[in-house]
């Protein structure tokens, strides 16, 4: 039980720091490879509370796709990024003032959710349910009752992948493209003619 | 000593905060403004699984799923729309973004 309240505080306080890290430093990249490193600890406390599916799932699709995303976009970009920064010592009291306030007001709901409210009968995280694991539980639901939304949500993936595609593809005019359809229509008499040269004059086009 | 529900509430809260002072302070740099979105997004899934484990009930997790869909489905168009932007303009500047309209 010490061992997993060292993990928990290990995790909390590496994510809470590596959090803050994202949005305070100056350089864009940093930030990326901060983001990876909350992901990665949030993925621990994922762990912790035995979820480990969306552990690996947070793994899989943050650190290996979504962070290395927004750092292949901030690497392309090349933008300066030191006058973007400006504005932050100005807008940082506020927002720290702001910030602390909702912070503290959430988690006294929070504490008073799990202590007394609708939570209150909870006292020991799900384990692994009659012998079933965490992926067999979460896919016994997964594909019963919420087929449907699991279908819903590849619709988005669909929707997201084409319209990312049709937003950044472009077409540079002067480049020559491969046209199947007019290779295939091409027939002896459109790809041959004779022309008549005179000589010394060439064939000036 | 024992770790419960609050505890992981309370990072979850901490973490939400952090996302929303991001967007606060950083409102030039919208690269930094996804990061923010998706770290509030991070921080109601702590919050959805730390729920599902404590009360047993495995639908929450099924729920942060799809809230992982929708975010990396949002940080593909968003940073697909930042990259077009980023064409037009020659730059990222988020007050630019007022003629984006029409």
């Amino acid at each position: 039980m010490a061992l997993q309240a060292i993990a928990f505080y290990l995790l909390a306080t590496v994510t809470i720091g590596s959090g803050l890290a994202v949005v305070s430093v100056r350089n864009p990249v940093h930030s990326v490879l901060f983001l990876i490193l909350t992901f990665f600890s949030a993925a621990g406390l994922f762990l912790l509370l035995g979820a480990e599916f969306l552990a690996m799932l947070l793994v899989v699709v943050y650190v290996g796709a979504v962070a290395v995303l927004f750092l292949f976009v901030v690497m392309m970009l090349d933008v300066d990024f030191g006058a973007l920064k400006q504005g932050f010592a100005r807008y940082a009291p506020v927002g720290a003032v702001v910030g602390g306030v909702l912070a503290i007001e959430m988690i006294i709901v929070a504490t008073a959710v799990a202590r007394g409210g609708a939570a209150s009968g909870a006292r020991e995280p799900m384990s692994a349910l009659d012998g079933l694991s965490n992926t067999e539980t979460i896919g016994r639901v997964l594909y019963t009752d919420y087929v449907y939304f699991f279908q819903a949500a590849g619709l988005v993936l669909l929707v997201a992948m084409i319209g990312a595609i049709v937003l950044t593809l472009r077409h540079k005019p002067g480049v020559r493209r491969q046209v199947i359809a007019d290779q295939v229509a091409r027939t002896a008499e459109s790809g041959m003619r004779t022309v008549q040269i005179k000589p010394g004059e060439g064939m000036g086009e | 000593m024992t770790i419960g529900l609050s505890h992981y509430l309370a990072v979850a809260a901490i973490l939400f905060t952090i996302g929303v002072f991001g967007i606060f302070v950083n409102r030039k740099n919208i690269i930094v403004i996804l990061m923010s979105i998706e770290l509030i997004l991070l921080a109601v899934n702590i919050n959805l699984v730390a729920f599902s484990a404590y009360l047993h009930d495995v639908v929450g997790q099924i729920f942060a799923m799809f809230v992982l869909t929708v975010a990396a489905a949002e940080a593909a168009v968003g940073l697909a729309i930042l990259v077009t932007f980023f064409r037009n303009r020659g730059g990222i500047a988020v007050d630019d973004a007022a003629v984006m309209k029409g």
